[in-house]
């Protein structure tokens, strides 16, 4: 492309979104809808995402050893748990240890204060890696020979596997719905506009123009659009998910809650908001003005 | 240069638009092309311009051959055409020498190009102080006239002009007819669509004439001898 048709693609680009100048701010509003809708799920999701990370960093499980078991036979059963797959670290924990660690909790009650070790069982702390198979692997501790029970919270690791799938697959849903929303509005849009000048594009046409010195002022026209969509967009998400954070906070939200801070995140948003405004506006464009250059 | 050989045009809805058509314009020439609404001209003009292809038959031109010639290839391929219409499909919203500006960029002209070559074809047509008069402006006859520096300013082989003069007065029609007899004079090849048979007869040119998609007659000089 020549610096001089460059010039001349943006500055027509411009003037056809004045020329329909309320059909384009339509098209705008329909890109900021689409991407704060696209975004906050994708946020939601990056949260619940997060969280379960911190929660698969923080995850164990106790699987308890029988009573009759020597020092040398609990060695053995700890290697035979470490070679498991999806074990992370284990950790042997005696009685006494127990003990000591249930009485920290109830330093107030004195009632536990002459509790015997023996009540309590000598156990291992095993951390698990992926917490989407929590279940299959305490299970597979649990098979050990050595092993008599375990105490294992798995209701909530898959309680949180199952949020974070089912609103990734909301996010992936409705990502692919708006885009294709957006895609349509901003179709749309050119195709009035090029309805508009269709005489003049008959005219390039028949004076010898490529498609693409037809199509390329459309294209600018919806990549405008899309990347003003876009920068709006952001500034909108951001001003939400501040708000939204806030009343969190404010609402005495507890640790599981607590959103991410946007300053982490503003970049990556940044950059996929102006990516698909761009992808949107240039690909509703080109598809549009398809039908007008069969001249 | 144009040839068209055995050119037959058979639309999607069974219309036999043009039956075995033979056809020789060569360089520099002068035609008229006559014929009754419905006989075949304007199919031939569109098979010409590349905007439908034969059912069956060759279509040359300027070097071209439509029959197999590539979707990228047909812009250049208009660029040796220069395209008169009878409405002047000028745009309203853009003055005389933004028309021509406008045709120049679509082709890449640049700048320099564009204040060399516009001021000369003004000066042809007759229209050099007109350059920022709107269409609307202008009477028939001087927009036609824009339209055929439009036609010129890419410096084209061949012009076709369709029906021209259609919307003009008498006298006004003269003055376009003697105005691309003019250009011919100067290499330029021409193709001029009418049915006006006055005109055509005022000047001694090769008339090749149509009836119901079959050449009837192809000579110099009259509009209908037959």
């Amino acid at each position: 492309m020549r610096r001089f048709n460059l010039g001349y693609f943006i500055k027509e680009g411009f003037t056809s979104i004045f020329s329909h100048g309320l059909m384009s701010f339509a098209a705008v509003c329909m890109i900021v809808a689409c991407l704060i809708i696209m975004g906050s799920f994708s946020l939601l999701a990056v949260n619940v995402d997060g969280m379960l990370s911190q929660l698969e960093e923080e995850n164990e499980f106790l699987a308890f050893i029988d009573e009759d078991y020597t020092e040398s036979q609990i060695s053995a059963l700890m290697e035979q748990v470490r070679r498991l797959d999806n074990v992370g670290e284990v950790k042997y924990i005696t009685r006494a240890q127990a003990k000591a660690d249930y009485l920290k909790g109830h330093e107030t009650e004195g009632l536990y204060v002459n509790l015997p070790d023996e009540v309590l069982r000598d156990r291992l702390s095993i951390h698990v890696v992926d917490l989407e198979r929590f279940t299959e692997t305490v299970e597979a501790v649990y098979a050990l020979p050595g092993v008599v029970n375990y105490r294992a919270a798995g209701e909530v690791a898959e309680g949180f596997v199952a949020v974070r799938n089912a609103v990734t697959a909301l996010a992936w849903v409705l990502i692919g719905i708006l885009a294709a929303v957006s895609l349509f509005i901003i179709s749309n849009t050119t195709r009035l506009a090029a309805f508009a000048r269709r005489e003049e594009i008959a005219i390039m046409k028949m004076c010898g123009a490529t498609d693409g010195f037809v199509r390329w002022p459309f294209i600018v026209e919806g990549l405008i659009l899309g990347l003003m969509g876009a920068i709006v967009a952001f500034f909108l998400q951001w001003a939400v998910y501040t708000a939204v954070s806030g009343a969190l906070l404010k609402n005495g939200g507890s640790n599981l809650f607590t959103l991410m801070d946007f300053k982490l995140l503003w970049k990556r948003v940044l950059m996929i908001f102006l990516a698909s405004g761009a992808a949107i506006g240039a690909l509703g464009s080109g598809f549009a003005i398809r039908k007008f250059l069969q001249v | 240069m144009i040839r068209l050989i055995d050119v037959h045009k058979e639309y999607d809805n069974g219309t036999k638009a043009l039956k075995g058509i033979n056809l020789r314009i060569d360089d520099g020439e002068f035609a008229f092309l006559v014929g009754p609404s419905g006989s075949g001209k304007s199919t031939i003009i569109k098979l010409l311009t590349g905007e439908i292809s034969a059912s069956q038959g060759r279509v040359i031109v300027n070097g071209y051959n439509l029959n197999n010639i590539r979707r990228w290839q047909i812009p250049h391929m208009r660029r040796t055409l220069g395209i008169i219409f009878q409405d002047f499909r000028l745009i309203e919203k853009k003055t005389v020498q933004g028309n021509l500006e406008f045709a120049m960029r679509t082709v890449g002209a640049s700048g320099r190009e564009m204040r060399k070559r516009i001021p000369y074809v003004l000066d042809l047509v007759g229209l050099d102080s007109k350059g920022d008069a709107y269409p609307n402006e202008m009477s028939g006859g001087e927009q036609q006239r824009v339209a055929i520096a439009r036609a010129l300013v890419n410096n084209p082989k061949m012009i076709i002009a369709d029906e021209p003069t259609g919307n003009l007065d008498p006298r006004r029609s003269l003055e376009i007819m003697t105005l691309l007899e003019r250009i011919n004079a100067m290499g330029t090849t021409m193709l001029v669509v009418t049915h006006e048979r006055d005109l055509v007869n005022r000047f001694s040119k090769r008339v090749v004439a149509i009836k119901d998609g079959e050449l009837i007659r192809d000579g110099q000089g009259g509009y209908y001898r037959a």
